[in-house]
């Protein structure tokens, strides 16, 4: 049996910090008073998203998530939340934006602070098929705060 | 078991080195990959024979014709046909079925009927009489599973009660590997009158397939899954049923007389063969089934499952997995979970080892649903695998253990 270490690219994907927000989601379950929601799932794989967001005077004041799919999908979704908090909805799509520079290869999206415990999944841009498993929680964040 | 490692020699593909590894293909369910019988039967009817079928004057058109008909004489043995013009060529199991729904069931299924359908079909067996239902205002009725995941044949009996018109069912199931009583499927529902149309696409590469044993009406295959470039299949039909069944497509070919207002049209199964067909298609499908036949299909299903089997015994030894579908008799399909491992995780960990499994839903969302997963992770054997394979596989489930920091619960 092939006992060697896990290949590099492997270890940057799998980070202990993604493994920690897919085991222990932040923010996940039903958001009371939510006045935006959407739901959004991956056909192909079966990633589900359900985000509900509580959005006064433009300013992101809760949100939540509810969804099942792999580490990758949830651990953004959970990372997500976690930043959107007291955000202007301008704000959370320059996020959304910078989340998808990141995922595009940018590498200087991958170091802005900004972007948090998220930059954990700055390896995924390296397994283009898993890109959308990233992306699922803010194409749905796109989805729900758009005018 | 087969000598597998001297029969992938005559596939180039599985020569290749994926991320560093030899390539491990475990998604043949999927699609199959091809020998070099079928990729120069290809190349050869376009050096040699290429030409229009069934219109040409001239010698290369006649043995275009030839080779295409040759092919589907071919595919008529493979699977003990009622005659070759009951073989009618589509681009796989899928149109096969859209073919039945959209000719046999639009003019058979009317408002008030009742289609019965598996809840281990996949979605081409689904989806299909779904639209059709709707259509006609007619009933889809689902039939049960049971916990080992087998069609409930208690329930599949409460189904019939309804008189159904039509009866759809998979003889092999794609994501669990059962294998479904076909035969007394289609003689119970023979009794309550209905029509039974079988889908084919994980049976006829694994197993000795002969459809008039079976006794269905119809029997859907795909070429890719046994072989044969994609866009090859068949729908294997009782020739009386195609005659009296309206044409599915409309064009050139599958006319007899074409009028200003109306037409008539050619005999079966050119009826059901409008415009030029994918002949390459064919001629590649005939000569993967003459690779099949030289191994011999009863000895490629001994050899699938006794590498399923190893692969269960394997797998089941690692604490946290749970393989999902029957025991003892089945396919060489085996769908698995690994603790809160979510299936594609596991598949992009095994990737980097080399290894092609499927991640997913399999087309069969209901059976996911009444699994209770959302996904699953599914390994799925070919002549050409081997026992080294199985312990590729459970080595590299080890590893994505270690690296998620599985603890069994």
């Amino acid at each position: 049996m092939d006992t060697s270490p896990p290949e590099p690219r492997l270890s940057a994907l799998y980070q202990e910090l993604i493994l920690d927000h897919y085991r222990r989601p932040r923010n996940k379950g039903a958001l009371d008073g939510a006045t935006h929601s959407v739901s959004l799932n991956n056909p192909l794989c079966g990633d589900e998203i359900d985000l509900q967001l509580r959005v006064d005077d433009d300013v992101i004041r809760d949100v939540r998530f509810i969804g099942r799919g792999c580490s990758i999908s949830q651990a953004s979704a959970s990372m997500m939340t976690q930043l959107l908090k007291d955000r202007t909805v301008p704000q959370a799509l320059t996020l959304a934006a910078q989340m998808n520079a990141m995922m595009q290869g940018d590498e200087s999206a991958a170091k802005d602070k900004a972007l948090g415990d998220l930059r954990a999944l700055a390896g995924v841009s390296k397994f283009p098929v898993r890109i959308k498993c990233a992306l699922l929680p803010w194409n749905a964040l796109t989805d729900a705060v758009k005018p | 078991m087969l000598d597998a490692a001297r029969l992938r020699a005559d596939f180039p593909l599985l020569e290749r080195r994926e991320n560093g590894r030899r390539l491990v293909y475990l998604d043949n369910a999927a699609t199959t990959q091809k020998p070099e019988a079928v990729l120069s039967a290809i190349a050869d009817y376009y050096r040699t024979t290429n030409a229009n079928v069934h219109r040409g004057a001239y010698s290369l058109a006649i043995r275009a014709t030839e080779a295409y008909e040759a092919a589907r004489a071919k595919v008529a043995g493979f699977v003990n046909a009622w005659a070759p013009e009951g073989v009618v060529f589509t681009r796989g199991t899928t149109e096969s079925i859209n073919l039945v729904a959209g000719s046999y069931g639009r003019a058979h299924v009317g408002r008030g009927d009742t289609v019965v359908v598996t809840a281990m079909d996949h979605h081409s067996n689904l989806v299909p009489w779904q639209i059709l239902c709707q259509e006609k205002g007619a009933t889809l009725r689902m039939v049960e599973i049971t916990e080992d995941g087998r069609i409930d044949l208690s329930d599949f009996g409460t189904a019939l009660e309804r008189r159904p018109k039509l009866v759809a069912f998979p003889y092999v199931s794609n994501a669990l590997g059962t294998v479904n009583p076909a035969a007394q499927l289609a003689k119970l529902a023979h009794a309550v009158g209905a029509v039974v149309v079988v889908d084919g696409a994980q049976s006829t590469p694994h197993l000795k397939v002969d459809v008039q044993t079976l006794d269905c009406d119809f029997y859907a295959l795909s070429g890719h899954k046994m072989l044969a470039p994609m866009g090859s299949g068949a729908l294997v039909a009782k020739p009386e049923l195609l005659e009296a069944m309206p044409p599915y497509h409309g064009g050139g070919e599958m006319i007899s007389r074409v009028f200003d207002d109306h037409s008539t049209y050619n005999k079966i199964p050119h009826k059901f063969e409008a415009g030029t067909p994918n002949v390459e298609a064919a001629v590649g499908l005939a000569a993967a089934i003459d690779y099949l036949e030289r191994i011999g299909p009863e000895r490629i299903a001994e050899h699938e499952q006794a590498l399923a089997q190893a692969a269960i015994d394997q797998l089941t030894q690692i604490d946290g997995v749970t393989v999902y579908g029957p025991r003892g008799h089945r396919a060489g399909v085996v769908s698995f979970t690994y603790g809160d491992i979510h299936p594609h995780d596991i598949a992009t960990i095994l990737d980097q080892d080399g290894i092609c499994i499927r991640a997913g839903h399999h087309c069969a969302q209901p059976l996911m649903r009444r699994l209770n997963v959302a996904a699953t992770a599914r390994a799925s054997f070919y002549l050409y695998n081997e026992p080294g394979d199985v312990a590729a596989l459970a080595g590299s489930l080890v590893k994505a253990g270690a690296l998620f920091g599985y603890v069994p619960a």
